[in-house]
C-alpha cells in the first residue's frame, strides 16, 4: 500500500549545518497494516513521517501510496500534504482551541475539495466521535478536554477525512502511564475494526511492541533492522537494536566452533564458554557479542540443568514489585538479572545462573571488529 | 491527481509546476513589497535630498555636499550636537532612576498602596506629549507657572524658583513623561529574576541595599543597559519638548532644528535633511545596540522558567516614606498636568487660582471649541487614520510575522529587519523623509491625507509586527501543519485558524496602534495642510497662536477621550485574555 523508497530528507538548523535526518529510508506498508518506526529521538523517525505527510520535502527519493505517486525526485513530483489526502494525528495533538470538539472533527470535511450539505457531515462527524467515545462531548470548548480526550478527539479528526493512510506521531507519549496503557488497547482495536494502514512513530519501545505488525528500527537517519516485534526483541541484528529494545546485557566474545545443531555456536567469553545463536553464519575467530536479556538470565539455588551454567555472587539487589532485579557478578563481570520476586536471596550469597544458549544472540560487532 | 502513472512523467511534471502556483505567493509578495516599498523609499529620498540643492521653479536640483559643510562646519552644529546628547542622556538617566526606584520598590517591597502602581503603566498612553509639556509650561514657566507664583507669593519676592525654559527644564519634564516607561521596562527586568538569587544574598548576611545594589542591580545589567539605550533614543526623537521649551529660549537640538529649517523661508529641506541623517544614524547605533542587548540576554540568564512568586521584603516604618515618595511622583506626573489644564480650561483668559480668579469659571473654552472650524474635521481625520492605519498595520505584519516566524524561506531575516527598520526613524525625521518622497515621486497623494495614511503605517509598522510576532510564537507549529493535512489550502488555514489564534496580539496590537495614531505629532506636522489637520494638529496650532485655554479645554476633552479609550483596551484585553507584549 504504502511504499517507501530510498529516501533521503534533510534540512539545515539554526546554525545553519545541514542535518541529514533521513537517509537511504526504504520500507512497504501493507494494506491495513500498523508500521512502526521505532529508535532514540533525533534518529529521524518523525523527519521520514514528515516527509510521508508532505510536511517535509525530501531531497531524493519515491513515495507511493497504492497507485498514487506522492513524491518522486526521479519525476519531480511533489504533492502538498492538503491534497495527499492522509490522517495525521500529532504529537502535541494540534487541537485548535478556538473551535469546539465538533468543529475541531469536521473541520476536514469543510475545507476538502468535495463540498458536503451541512446535515452530511454533521452525520459523519457524530459517527467518528462515537467510534472514539467523544459523541457526548461535541459542544464542548476543545480545551476543555482531558488529556485522554484531546488525544481521541486528534485521532476523530483523522478519521473524519477518511484517510488514505493514518500517521501518528507519538500519540501516546503526552498522556500519563496509566492512561496511555489503556490508549493502547483502544488505538489497536480502532487501527483493527477500521483496517486503516497506519504508520507510527514512537521512541518508546514497549508500545512499538504491543501495537505493531512490523517494526523499523531507526538510528541515525538509517534503518537497522526491520522486522516482526518478536524477531526485534528476540533476533536483535546488532548491539544498538539489542540495547535500545529493551534491557540486554552484552558479553564480549570470540568464536570457537560450531556446534551439532543449526545456527548455534560455542564462544569464548570473559566468564568462560558459552553456548549461543547467531543470525548470520559465524567462523572461528569471529569477534562477536553476545546479548542476553535480564529475564532470560534464571538465578537460582540449585545448579540449573541447562547449558551455559555457572556460579555467582548476589552484588546487589532491587525490589521492583512485579520482580527483582539482580546484580550478579561472575568473576568480575556484572550481569543483570530479572527474577520472580519469590526467590531473594541476600546480598553476598553464592547463587547459581543458568543461560539458555537460544537466549544467547550472538552479534557481530562493528565497532569491536575496529578497536581490535 | 499528479502523478497518475508512471506513462504520464511528462503531465506530472507539468501539473508539478501548476502547483507549485500557490496564492500564498501573491499574498507574501504583496507583503513584502508593501514593506519594503514603506520602509526603503523614504529613507533613499531622504539621502538623495541631503545631497541635492533645492528645485525652483527655474533651476533644477543639483548634486552638492553644500547641506553636509553647512550642518558640520559650523561652531552652531557642534552646540546642536552637545545640547542634544546632554537632553538625551539627562533625560534617559532621570527617567532611568525614577522608574528603577519605582519597579524596585512594586516588585520587591512592602510599599503601601502597590495597586496604584499600575495606573502608571497606562498615563503616558492618555497624556499626549503635547499637553503634559504645556501643562508642565503652566506650571513652571517663569513668567505664568503657578509653581512660581505660589512660592513667590509665600516667601514674598520676585525670584524665579522654576524654570522649564531651559536644557535642564527640558531635561526635567522630557525624564518625567517617559518614566513610566522605564517603570514598566524595569518591572518586567525585576520580574524575570528568580528571587532566589536575592534571597541567597540575604542567607549570606548582606543587608536590604547591599542585596538591592550588589545582586539585584547587578543580575538586571543588560536590561538596564537596553533599557537606557531606549530611553534615550526616545528622548532624542523626542519634538513636542526640544519645539515647546527650547526653541523659544535657543536650545537647539537635532530635531527642533529639522523643523526650523523647514519652517523658514525659504525652506532649507537640504539642510534638513542633512540634520536628519546625522540623527538618524545615531539613533539606528542606539536601536542597534539596544537590539544586541536584548538578544544575548541569555547569558545573563536569571530566568529559570519556573513559576515564583518573590518575597518582598519589608521596609518596617521606611514604608510610608516610600509611600510618600510614589503619591510625591503621582502628583508631579498626573494630578498636577491634569489639574493645571482642568482649570486653565475654566477660565475666560488665562491666569493663576486665586479666590478672584475662581469667580470668572466660565465654559466658554469649551463653547470655542466646539464651534471650533476644524474640529470635527480633524476628530474625523484622527479617527479615520487611526482605525484605518492599526486594521492594515495588523494584517499586514500578520503575514510577515507568519513569513518570518513560521517558514524557512530564506531572506526571512532581511524582511524582518525590513520592516523594523522605521523603528530607527524619528517622527519628525519620517515625516522629513515622506514628504521628500512624495514632492519627488508624484502620485497626487502630496497634501491630501494619503501621506500621512502612509506615514502612520510606516511609523508603527514595527509596533504591529511586535505584538503580532509574540502571538506567533506562540502557535504551534503542528496546528497549522494539521489544518494542511486535513486539507486545508494556505489561505483557508490562514483565514480559519492563524487569524483567529493570532486574535490575541491582533487585538491589542491594534488597540495600542490606534492609540499611538490618534496622538501622533511629530511626522504629522510636516505632512498635514489645510483640510486634513488631526486633533494633535489642532492643539499644536492653538498653542501657536497662543490660545492656551481653549487649547487647554481641547486638551481636558482628548484626555478623557483617551482615557475611556485606553479602559476600552484593558476591558477588550481581559474579555481576549490578552497579554502586553
Amino acid at each position: 500500500m504504502l511504499s517507501v523508497k530510498a529516501l533521503f530528507t534533510e534540512y539545515p538548523n539554526e546554525r545553519g549545518e545541514i542535518v541529514k535526518a533521513a537517509q537511504d529510508v526504504s520500507f512497504d506498508v501493507p494494506e491495513g497494516k500498523l508500521f512502526t518506526l521505532l529508535g532514540p529521538s533525533g534518529c529521524g523517525k518523525t523527519t521520514t513521517l514528515r516527509s510521508i505527510a508532505g510536511l517535509e520535502k525530501p531531497r531524493a527519493g519515491e513515495i507511493t501510496v497504492g497507485n498514487r505517486v506522492v513524491y518522486s525526485s526521479s519525476r519531480n513530483t511533489f504533492v502538498t500534504p492538503n491534497k495527499r489526502n492522509f490522517g495525521m494525528v500529532f504529537q502535541s495533538y494540534a487541537i485548535w482551541p478556538h473551535m469546539n470538539v465538533f468543529q475541531n472533527a469536521a473541520f476536514p470535511l469543510e475545507v476538502g475539495k468535495t463540498k458536503m450539505s451541512r446535515q452530511k457531515i454533521e452525520e459523519k462527524v457524530m459517527r467518528v466521535l462515537a467510534t472514539v467515545g467523544l459523541d457526548h462531548l461535541a459542544d464542548r470548548e476543545a480545551t476543555k478536554l482531558s488529556g485522554g480526550q484531546q488525544q481521541r478527539l486528534a485521532l476523530a479528526r483523522a478519521l473524519t477525512m477518511e484517510p488514505k493512510l493514518l500517521l501518528l506521531d507519538e500519540p501516546l507519549s503526552n498522556l500519563d502511564a496509566k492512561l496511555r496503557e489503556r490508549m493502547r488497547f483502544e488505538l489497536k482495536r480502532l487501527q483493527r475494526d477500521l483496517k486503516l494502514t497506519t504508520v507510527y512513530v514512537t521512541h518508546d519501545q514497549s508500545e512499538a511492541l504491543a501495537l505493531s505488525h512490523e517494526i523499523a528500527v531507526m538510528n541515525e537517519g538509517r534503518i537497522v533492522q526491520i522486522g516482526a516485534p518478536r524477531d526485534i526483541y528476540e533476533r536483535p541484528h546488532n548491539r544498538f537494536v539489542a540495547d535500545f529494545v529493551g534491557s540486554a546485557n552484552f558479553l564480549d566474545a570470540t568464536v570457537i566452533g560450531r556446534e551439532q545443531q543449526a545456527d548455534i555456536y560455542r564462544v569464548q567469553t570473559t566468564i568462560g564458554q558459552l553456548t549461543c545463536f547467531a543470525v548470520e553464519p559465524l567462523k572461528q575467530g569471529d569477534e562477536v557479542v553476545i546479548s542476553l536479556r535480564p529475564e532470560d538470565v534464571h538465578v537460582s539455588a540449585q545448579r540449573p540443568e541447562t547449558g551455559n551454567a555457572f556460579e555467582a555472587v548476589v552484588d546487589a539487589k532491587l525490589f521492583l514489585g512485579e520482580f527483582i532485579e539482580f546484580q550478579v557478578k561472575l568473576g568480575d563481570t556484572l550481569l543483570l538479572a530479572r527474577v520472580h520476586p519469590s526467590f531473594s536471596p541476600p546480598v553476598g550469597t553464592t547463587v547459581h545462573v543458568g543461560m539458555n544458549p537460544e537466549k544467547c544472540v550472538a552479534i557481530p560487532d562493528a565497532a569491536r571488529g575496529k578497536a581490535a | 491527481m499528479s502523478g497518475a502513472g508512471p506513462s504520464s512523467a511528462g503531465l506530472a511534471h507539468k501539473v508539478a509546476l501548476w502547483q507549485r502556483f500557490d496564492p500564498k505567493w501573491v499574498v507574501i509578495g504583496v507583503s513584502v513589497a508593501i514593506v519594503a516599498y514603506l520602509a526603503l523609499m523614504p529613507l533613499v529620498f531622504l539621502l538623495w535630498q541631503s545631497f541635492f540643492t533645492p528645485q525652483t521653479a527655474t533651476k533644477a536640483a543639483e548634486f552638492t555636499l553644500d547641506n553636509y559643510v553647512q550642518a558640520y562646519s559650523s561652531m552652531e552644529t557642534v552646540r546642536l550636537f552637545i545640547n542634544s546628547l546632554q537632553f538625551a542622556s539627562g533625560a534617559a538617566t532621570f527617567a532611568f532612576v525614577v522608574g528603577t526606584l519605582l519597579a524596585w520598590m512594586n516588585e520587591r517591597t512592602n510599599t503601601p498602596f502597590k495597586q496604584l502602581f499600575f495606573a502608571l503603566s497606562i498615563i503616558p498612553l492618555i497624556i499626549p506629549g503635547i499637553l503634559f509639556v504645556v501643562a508642565w509650561i503652566l506650571l513652571g514657566s517663569p513668567k505664568i507657572g503657578i509653581i512660581n507664583l505660589v512660592l513667590q507669593n509665600w516667601f514674598g519676592t520676585e525670584r524665579v524658583f522654576v524654570n522649564v525654559y531651559s536644557i535642564w527644564g527640558m531635561i526635567w519634564v522630557e525624564g518625567l513623561h517617559y518614566s513610566p516607561m522605564a517603570f514598566l521596562l524595569m518591572t518586567a527586568a525585576f520580574r524575570s529574576m528568580d528571587p532566589a538569587m536575592e534571597e541567597s544574598a540575604m542567607m549570606s548576611g548582606a543587608n536590604i541595599f547591599q542585596v538591592a545594589w550588589q545582586i539585584t542591580l547587578k543580575l538586571t545589567w543588560p536590561a538596564i543597559f537596553a533599557t537606557l539605550l531606549i530611553l534615550f533614543v526616545r528622548a532624542l526623537e523626542s519634538f513636542e519638548v526640544p519645539a515647546l521649551l527650547g526653541l523659544p529660549v535657543g536650545v537647539h537640538v537635532f530635531t527642533s532644528s529639522i523643523y526650523q529649517a523647514i519652517h523658514q523661508y525659504p525652506s532649507k529641506i537640504g539642510l534638513a535633511s542633512s540634520y536628519a541623517v546625522t540623527l538618524l544614524l545615531i539613533t539606528t547605533v542606539g536601536v542597534y545596540f539596544q537590539s544586541r542587548l536584548s538578544g544575548q540576554g541569555n547569558k545573563y540568564s536569571t530566568m529559570t522558567g519556573k513559576g515564583f512568586r518573590p518575597r518582598t521584603i519589608d521596609l518596617g516604618p521606611w514604608r510610608y516614606f516610600a509611600a510618600a515618595i510614589f503619591f510625591a511622583y503621582f502628583l508631579l506626573i498626573v494630578v498636577l498636568p491634569f489639574l493645571v489644564l482642568l482649570w486653565s480650561s475654566f477660565q475666560r483668559f488665562y491666569s493663576v487660582p486665586s479666590v478672584a480668579a475662581l469667580q470668572n469659571l466660565t465654559l466658554d473654552a469649551y463653547r470655542f471649541i466646539f464651534s471650533y472650524p476644524t474640529l470635527a474635521r480633524s476628530v474625523w481625520n484622527s479617527l479615520l487614520l487611526a482605525l484605518g492605519s492599526a486594521t492594515v498595520i495588523m494584517l499586514v505584519t500578520s503575514v510577515i510575522c507568519w513569513i518570518v516566524v513560521k517558514t524557512k524561506l530564506p531572506g526571512r531575516w532581511l524582511l524582518d529587519n525590513l520592516a523594523s527598520l522605521p523603528m530607527v526613524f524619528p517622527g519628525l525625521v519620517l515625516g522629513l523623509s515622506i514628504m521628500i518622497f512624495y514632492l519627488n515621486f508624484d502620485i497626487g497623494i502630496y497634501g491630501t491625507i494619503w501621506i500621512m495614511f502612509a506615514a502612520y503605517i510606516t511609523r508603527f509598522l514595527p509596533y504591529g509586527l511586535r505584538y503580532n510576532t509574540t502571538s506567533m510564537l506562540q502557535i504551534h507549529k503542528e496546528l497549522e501543519e494539521s489544518a494542511e493535512m486535513s486539507g486545508a489550502s494556505w489561505a483557508t488555514s490562514f483565514r480559519r485558524i492563524i487569524l483567529p489564534l493570532l486574535k490575541p496580539g491582533l487585538v491589542a496590537g491594534w488597540i495600542y496602534v490606534v492609540i499611538v495614531s490618534i496622538r501622533e505629532l511629530a511626522a504629522s506636522i510636516l505632512l498635514y495642510s489645510p483640510g486634513t489637520e488631526v486633533v494633535s494638529i489642532v492643539i499644536w496650532e492653538l498653542w501657536e497662536n497662543g490660545q492656551y485655554v481653549e487649547l487647554s479645554a481641547l486638551g481636558v476633552l482628548f484626555i478623557i477621550a483617551l482615557f475611556i479609550l485606553v479602559m476600552l483596551a484593558q476591558y477588550a484585553g481581559r474579555k481576549f485574555g490578552i497579554k502586553e507584549a
